[in-house]
């Protein structure tokens, strides 16, 4: 009985799923754990994700592979956050309830917004999940906002508006922490 | 321009993404209106601290491992005589017609997709909680536990006087099909029978393996077979034979 080894080819060519996929492990783990925010959960998420990746890699058809996988895992993430969780149901994201405010930032929470790791790593995963998820695309992925309105299935519009409100709520988190730092060493 | 477009464009504008004439608008805005430029700033130090902070999360090595190291390597070897195997389709197509060679393709996608999906339906089955809807090794249960879920009548046959318990069963889909799994043991590890109806004639017993992984199909009756294992490739094929052998035996 011949036996050869199958491998999974896309639509487009012969490319084949390492040479195509695979390198994007890293991409889709740095956005499965800031959906997460735990290592194991996102683990999972990328596991599950490769695994529908390979599953329907016969029907890639070309473009952007990155963007394939990264729109894959953010499905992922969200229906298996879907069949877990009851919390999923109470955050439903109001665009209006996180409209831009137009806050006027003191000089002084200016000038302390040189910001420290732990406080943004906290400040970052404080986000709602619609604006941490356009935020880590574009500042750590470093996605276009056409790149990261087909991963999001959002109009451009919506990925800018969204990237101005997650930053707005960056720096007032960030400018909130030390303030109070500074009203102790007065004190 | 009004300050509530420029705090919103200004983004844009920070990530590159506005065009000449627009960036030339919201830089001079900026040039007159202190509040944003100074909210441009913040933005800018923002980004920079993120970008020092290396926030960025890289695959545990485990996972790496699993997704990259021996998939990559191991089959690449085998894979030169396939291309060169396809060279010569490929001249031989030109040869002969176009329309045929278009059908061999055609039918080495299908042999590509039908294992690959077989495989990680497997692996999928293997994760906990997934492997089986109805549990028990009397083939009097599994076999009717199917009717009403299924539209057609699965084989199911006993093999254990063979080696080849039956465990269990579960409904699955496979190339865009629901289709029956039956579950069998072999020692410790476990084999998957994949199940479903089709038109066609019978085909060719065909076997494939990927990364310890062995499917093997064929089609009997209308019906068409998938097993899949990580048992050697030897005692899937023994399985096989077993199981068509009984089901050939009413």
């Amino acid at each position: 009985m011949p036996s050869d080894v199958r491998h999974p080819r896309s639509a487009y060519g012969n490319a084949s799923f390492e040479a195509c996929v695979v390198p994007y492990l890293d991409a889709a783990y740095n956005l499965a754990r800031w959906l997460a925010r735990d290592d194991a959960d996102a683990q999972d998420v990328v596991q599950e994700s490769m695994l529908r990746a390979f599953r329907y890699f016969h029907s890639f058809h070309g473009g952007d592979a990155r963007v394939w996988l990264l729109a894959i895992v953010r499905n992922t993430f969200y229906s298996l956050r879907a069949k877990t969780a009851a919390d999923a149901a109470h955050e439903t994201f109001d665009e209006e309830a996180h409209a831009l405010v137009d806050e006027q930032s003191s000089p002084e929470a200016r000038a302390l917004l040189s910001v420290d790791i732990e406080a943004l790593q906290a400040a970052l995963e404080n986000l709602p999940h619609p604006l941490r998820e356009t935020i880590v695309l574009r500042e750590l992925e470093e996605c276009s906002y056409k790149e990261i309105a087909a991963i999001t299935g959002q109009k451009i519009g919506t990925v800018m508006s969204r990237l101005a409100r997650a930053r707005e709520r960056l720096k007032a988190e960030l400018s909130r922490y030390p303030t109070e730092a500074r009203r102790h060493d007065v004190r | 321009m009004m300050c509530d477009d420029a705090r919103l464009l200004l983004h844009a504008y920070l990530d590159n993404e506005l065009d000449a004439a627009q960036s030339v608008t919201i830089a001079r805005h900026m040039q007159n209106c202190a509040d944003c430029a100074a909210s441009y700033a913040d933005c800018t130090r923002l980004r920079e601290g993120i970008v020092r902070a290396s926030l960025y999360r890289r695959a545990p090595d485990a996972l790496r491992k699993q997704w990259s190291a021996d998939k990559a390597s191991a089959p690449q070897a085998r894979r030169r005589p396939a291309a060169l195997a396809i060279a010569a389709g490929f001249a031989a197509a030109l040869i002969v017609t176009t329309p045929l060679w278009l059908y061999v393709t055609h039918r080495a996608n299908d042999a590509n997709s039908w294992a690959a999906e077989a495989i990680s339906s497997h692996i999928r089955s293997m994760q906990p909680q997934h492997l089986m809807d109805v549990v028990s090794t009397d083939q009097h249960t599994v076999k009717p536990w199917f009717a009403g879920k299924l539209d057609f009548s699965p084989r199911v046959e006993d093999l254990a006087n063979e080696g080849f318990p039956l465990v269990g069963g579960r409904l699955d889909a496979l190339d865009g099909h629901s289709v029956a799994a039956l579950i069998y043991k072999r020692h410790l590890h476990v084999i998957n029978l994949y199940q479903w109806p089709i038109s066609s004639a019978d085909a060719k017993q065909q076997a494939t393996q990927w990364n310890g992984y062995t499917a093997i199909q064929w089609t009997a009756g209308d019906m068409h077979f998938v097993a899949v294992s990580d048992v050697s490739e030897n005692e899937l094929q023994q399985f096989v034979q077993t199981f068509r052998n009984d089901a050939a035996t009413p």
